[in-house]
């Protein structure tokens, strides 16, 4: 069904249907599927100390500095902050540099749509704990640290979750809880390395790595507070039990952050290799995965794919950060994307040509392609412009952003052919995915 | 020995000098900064590809071994 | 008038290369704000601006050589080597030539990091350039307090003619850096280039059945 209008391009005012920096209630929007909670507490509220060891016991820190490196291995965990980098291997590379080592928890979740850090920050901070305790035990590292989102309840709850700890002398290791900026780039880890040291959470020319050099130039363990929680777990239970969940190339369980077509938003626990369908609830024209720097994949293709990366990456997806949105019927998927990479342009760190000239250029053209009649031969533009931004900057930021916009160039084609004709298939304006309205202006800002 | 150019894309501010002392190479983009090749730097241009890493303003340009 | 002595030959000479070195200075700095300016030569590719910047001073290095080796040697008055390099130990003017120490100092320190500055750290680097903006002044109190050459006539209309150059060249610099785009607001500016006007529509939009907002 298609409709000729007029829509007003989107406003700074309409882009947030809901602000994602905003603290969430608590686990009581995150539910586990198939009846395995594995991270998120079994009970309605967060777990304290005592609920926790009820239910796991204390972390064995003893055994953590022979054993947990090879079990990490044996298990198959990856990064589950978006990378999926191997887990035993970033252990392995930071101890293997033999200088004094920090490990630092990442629960700055700087990806908008994305909310299942904070949802386990909130829900079991003392899984995460122990995650990162048990990581220091490995590496030897003395030196610990928590990178989370600035908001001022969530450290109140994390100091306390960590005093707690404290007191019962749980821990080896003193953490020190770092605060991250509001920033898409501010989970990047040489911009956390950047803040953790005490300056902007600006991301860094590498080599070296934060593994190699990371805060003040020491070997810099980063890894996502939901892998610290795996790793926690599978401490205590071992690389078999892990593997019991998952599919064989991608065990395990993981934590995602559903936003269903009516715009509920969701966090649950499932496992590696669920039906997409399970999860969403389709039809719908299209599904966003991975998050913003993830790709659109077809509406028919999700009913019939899993959430594994073998099923993904052969159409330029990806599991990434575990987002998971479903296009309403009646909304555009070109605004959408539009407005998601315009936010995008806005929170480069401004620091590589090819990035802040190259970024806003695209985001221009796809507002542009997002109205009425815009002017064809602007998609050859974002094409060249797509090709000049990918690799050029010092992380990673163009080509997350770039993969966003040619995904949507493919699925949305049609949807283009007809703006080109003055039409459009979405009837309501209404912003979908989530953004947040502040602008980062100011060098304050990154800090 | 195989080199290869490689340029720090923070502290490059797009003076482009690399690309007019080693223009069989490096080419400018349409905003001034360089596109570098991706793979080793021939023997014959070693020489101007030294003395492009030495002229940056910036000292963004490096010569590496090939990774 | 006096005859002109091997040992007047020599600080004569000191004199000269001194006033040279001034003017080498000047332009030295002048060059170095167009590189960083990235400003052009006309007719010129951006590397001779940089090649020129580093020729002029290596220029200025040999007259600032020539003018402390004929002041050294010069027997007239008393200048020890180490006073080259050693601020205020000079038996004469230990003040006036003590600045001028100073000053070959800091520009020893521009040259040979830049001599090296491939193999250092490129903060480093450029945290020890800014010195310059220091050597020059310090060198021209030296050449005005060390001798009164530059007091008078034709030298003096050529001191104030460099200082109003650099002055004025370093100014421009400020209010350059003053009013460059701050890092975090960059991309914010070529995006507000690049969005589209609102435009209205070619033909007027007709609303079917269903109310389209």
């Amino acid at each position: 069904m298609t409709s000729s209008m007029t829509r007003p391009l989107p406003s700074l005012a309409q882009y947030s249907g809901r602000d994602p920096n905003e603290p969430l209630a608590g686990p009581a929007e995150s539910r586990y599927l198939g009846g395995m909670p594995r991270l998120l507490p079994p009970g309605p509220g967060p777990a304290g100390l005592r609920a926790h060891l009820a239910r796991f016991g204390a972390p064995p820190l003893d055994w953590a500095g022979r054993g947990l490196v090879a079990e990490l291995q044996a298990a198959g965990l990856t990064g589950r902050g978006g990378a999926a980098f191997p887990t035993y291997r970033k252990l392995a590379a930071v101890a293997g540099h033999r200088r004094p080592a920090v490990v630092i928890g990442n629960g700055a979740e700087g990806e908008p749509a994305s909310s299942k850090d904070k949802t386990l920050l909130w829900a079991a901070p003392q899984l995460v704990l122990d995650g990162l305790q048990l990581a220091a035990a490995a590496i030897g590292s003395g030196t610990a640290g928590l990178y989370v989102h600035r908001d001022q309840r969530l450290h109140q709850w994390l100091a306390a979750s960590i005093a707690e700890r404290a007191a019962a002398g749980l821990d080896l290791v003193p953490v020190e809880l770092i605060a991250a900026p509001a920033r898409f780039l501010a989970g990047e880890e040489s911009a956390l390395a950047s803040r953790a040291a005490g300056g902007p959470a600006l991301p860094r020319f590498k080599p070296p790595r934060a593994s190699e050099r990371g805060v003040a130039d020491r070997p810099t363990l980063v890894q996502n507070v939901e892998t610290l929680a795996q790793l926690a777990l599978i401490a205590r239970y071992g690389a078999a039990w892990f593997r019991s969940a998952g599919t064989t190339d991608e065990p395990g369980s993981m934590l995602a952050t559903l936003h269903q077509a009516d715009g509920q938003m969701l966090v649950v626990e499932t496992e590696l290799g669920t039906p997409i369908r399970d999860l969403l609830r389709l039809p719908a024209p299209a599904v966003l995965v991975g998050g913003y720097h993830g790709a659109w994949i077809p509406g028919g293709l999700a009913e019939r794919l899993p959430l594994t990366n073998a099923a993904l990456r052969p159409l330029g997806a990806a599991v990434g950060a575990g987002v998971l949105a479903a296009l309403p019927a009646d909304r555009c998927g070109l605004a959408e994307t539009a407005r998601v990479v315009r936010y995008l342009a806005l929170e480069s760190a401004g620091q590589c040509g090819p990035c802040f000239n190259g970024l806003p250029r695209i985001a221009g053209a796809l507002a542009e392609l997002a109205s009425p009649w815009p002017r064809p031969e602007i998609i050859a533009d974002v094409r060249r412009w797509c090709g000049l931004v990918e690799g050029r900057g010092a992380c990673r930021h163009p080509d997350g952003t770039v993969r966003l916009v040619r995904s949507a160039l493919e699925v949305f084609a049609a949807e283009l052919d007809q703006h080109i004709l003055g039409r459009c298939a979405g009837s309501s304006n209404r912003p979908f995915l989530p953004l947040p309205p502040d602008l980062a202006l100011d060098e304050a800002d990154w800090r | 020995m195989e080199r290869q150019l490689r340029v720090n894309p923070i502290a490059c501010s797009g003076h482009g000098l690399c690309a007019e002392l080693l223009p069989e190479l490096i080419t400018l983009d349409e905003w001034g900064y360089p596109i570098l090749p991706g793979g080793p730097v021939p023997r014959r241009l070693h020489r101007h590809a030294r003395r492009a890493v030495a002229d940056c303003p910036a000292l963004a340009l490096a010569l590496t071994d090939a990774a | 008038m006096t005859a002109i002595t091997q040992s007047t030959a020599l600080w004569y000479a000191s004199r000269a290369t001194g006033v040279v070195s001034l003017l080498l200075l000047t332009l030295v700095v002048v060059l170095g704000i167009a590189v960083n300016r990235q400003g052009r030569l006309p007719g010129l590719p951006a590397f001779a601006v940089t090649g020129l910047h580093r020729s002029v001073s290596l220029l200025s290095v040999l007259f600032i050589a020539a003018h402390v080796a004929t002041a050294v040697i010069d027997p007239y008055v008393s200048i020890r080597a180490a006073a080259v390099v050693i601020p205020f130990v000079s038996a004469y003017q230990p003040f006036w030539l003590g600045l001028g120490a100073v000053s070959l100092d800091l520009i020893a320190a521009l040259i040979l990091t830049s001599l090296a500055r491939a193999r250092m750290p490129r903060r480093a680097w450029r945290g020890i350039h800014w010195l310059a903006y220091a050597a020059w002044p310090v060198a021209l109190i030296h050449s005005i307090g060390a001798s009164p050459d530059l007091r008078s006539g034709g030298l003096r209309l050529l001191a104030i003619g460099c200082t109003l150059t650099v002055g004025g060249a370093g100014l421009w610099r400020l209010a350059q850096r003053a009013r460059e785009m701050p890092r975090a607001e960059r991309a914010a500016a070529v995006l507000a280039a690049s969005e589209p006007p609102v435009r209205r529509p070619a033909r007027p939009s007709f609303v079917p059945d269903r109310e389209a907002r």
